[in-house]
């Protein structure tokens, strides 16, 4: 019998009234895959990591995490999902430890190994010193690393991140993507990464191609070559929007 | 998830809630000085041309410092609970309120914790409030300061979960000022707060008929009596239920099949 995937979507819909964002879409992860969302603004990739997290309910179709419905075994599905959204989401008037310490009572995680992890985590991204810092104060690379490390802190089994890298320079922007590639590596998480920027793919990556609320690819990164028939990731994904524009 | 996970989920946002309530001094000093400024002033300006007559939970006439004390009480509660509401509002543009929902502890259980941790701020306020009131002789038997912790409770847990509720339907922090217009003076002003119900009946039907059907005015009747140590059973059932049902509308603007907050793009 095959394994449960890591995240299994099927046949969802929604709109935000009459205006769709996401038409019948269906994709599954394989457990330990880093895979790269991919799409322009607007294609529907926050709508469906709002979806998978619950935020929003979709009007069809259903979301499992783990083989457990985000809706009807919601505590199941979210307790193994780990997610870095967009948007800061930290509060900027705490600390950084106050941050990650009410992150963790959240999952209902006890003083001693809430200590433990955040000091783990924080040491592993190298921002242990800054632990005591009120948010407000750091850069933005910095926050974003303060939001990956929280995001481990209940150690997740599948991990989201949106759009994690804009308005940071090249040298955060490297650093959080090899630490995240390296996670997905070394401890098997499973990573959905969502990005408009091409260059982030790597050759070994999946990839889905998300435009205008559907999903016009999928694949090993090859895969979507081949069946574009162009040279790079970049040609294929441009042709694909041309084809489906 | 165990017991023990709810119990330090509770703890969790009860501190952060308290962490942010202590790093913002200027809402403290701001939450007690609009009651203050209504009993130092607006009441010592009134005094002799509101009487207040005797009625319950009162055996003797009381100056009218001492009949609007629970009306400011609840003032209190009220803008705390809007407060709430307000700081709600403010998570959910900041993308604070994501952590929070992403939890995987029921919705329900979430919103009702962060309720509870507005009612104890609320709480504390007012009895900094009542402990500069005693300076200024409004004084209330001790078993009231007693039986008035729990009507506080209930009280702001009803006004806290109206405030819920309306952070459900607003969509911007901009339309929160249609919140004090629309809501705050209204349900204040319209209530038992600074004159009793019967001087109320004497000048408008119409506006005694509002009064004795908002719940704020019951909300100030139950903290009323329960300074003076006596429980209003009338008030006490409205209240309870105006709180299940204001809690009930909150849960299901919060709920992501149902509510309204999934009709709210980018939230």
């Amino acid at each position: 019998m095959s394994e449960v995937p890591a995240l299994h979507v099927d046949e969802i819909s929604f709109s935000y009234g009459k205006q769709p964002a996401l038409k019948d879409l269906s994709f599954h992860l394989e457990r330990g895959n880093f895979t790269v969302l991919l799409g322009q603004n607007s294609a529907g990739k926050t709508t469906l990591i709002s979806l998978i997290t619950r935020l929003y309910s979709p009007h069809a179709g259903s979301i499992r995490i783990y083989g457990y419905d985000v809706r009807f075994q919601s505590a199941e599905a979210l307790k193994r999902l780990g997610v870095v959204f967009q948007q800061r989401t930290l509060d900027m008037d705490l600390t950084v430890n106050q941050n990650l310490m009410y992150f963790t009572s959240l999952h209902g995680m006890g003083p001693d190994q809430a200590k433990q992890r955040i000091a783990q985590e924080l040491e592993r991204l190298g921002i242990a010193e800054r632990r005591s810092e009120k948010v407000r104060k750091l850069s933005g690379g910095l926050i974003r690393r303060v939001e990956i490390v929280r995001a481990l802190l209940h150690r997740p089994q599948l991990m989201m991140l949106d759009e994690p890298t804009v308005g940071l320079d090249l040298a955060s922007r490297q650093t959080i993507i090899e630490h995240v590639r390296k996670l997905c590596k070394e401890e098997g998480l499973t990573l959905l990464w969502a990005t408009h920027m091409i260059d982030e793919v790597a050759p070994s990556d999946q990839v889905l191609i998300l435009h205008n609320g559907k999903l016009i690819a999928s694949g090993t990164v090859q895969e979507v070559i081949d069946r574009t028939g162009t040279e790079n990731i970049r040609k294929a994904y441009e042709k694909l929007i041309d084809i489906n524009n | 998830m165990s017991l023990i996970h709810y119990l330090r989920c509770f703890e969790g946002i009860i501190q952060r809630e308290v962490l942010r309530f202590l790093q913002q001094q200027g809402r403290f000093f701001a939450a007690l000085v609009r009651p203050l400024v209504w009993l130092f002033i607006f009441a010592a300006g009134f005094r002799s041309i509101l009487g207040v007559s005797i009625v319950p939970p009162y055996e003797t006439y009381v100056q009218y410092e001492v009949y609007i004390t629970p009306g400011l009480l609840g003032m209190i509660q009220l803008f705390n609970g809007m407060q709430t509401s307000l700081s709600m509002v403010y998570d959910r543009e900041m993308g604070s309120m994501k952590t929070l929902l992403i939890s995987p502890l029921p919705r329900w259980f979430l919103l009702t914790s962060k309720l509870c941790a507005g009612v104890l701020i609320s709480i504390v306020q007012s009895f900094v409030y009542l402990l500069i009131a005693w300076f200024w002789d409004v004084e209330a038997p001790l078993s009231g300061y007693f039986v008035l912790i729990p009507a506080l409770s209930l009280s702001g847990l009803m006004l806290g979960s109206l405030g819920l509720f309306i952070s459900s339907v607003i969509k911007q922090l901009e339309n929160f000022a249609g919140v004090m217009n629309f809501v705050i003076f209204p349900m204040f002003f319209t209530s038992s707060a600074l004159y009793p119900l019967w001087r109320i009946k004497e000048s408008s039907i119409l506006l005694y008929n509002i009064a004795t059907y908002n719940p704020f005015t019951h909300a100030v009747e139950l903290i009323r009596f329960a300074l003076y140590g006596q429980i209003n059973y009338f008030s006490l059932t409205y209240v309870s239920i105006a709180c299940a049902v204001f809690l009930s509308l909150a849960i299901w603007g919060y709920d992501p099949t149902r509510g309204t907050l999934a009709r709210l793009k980018g939230n």
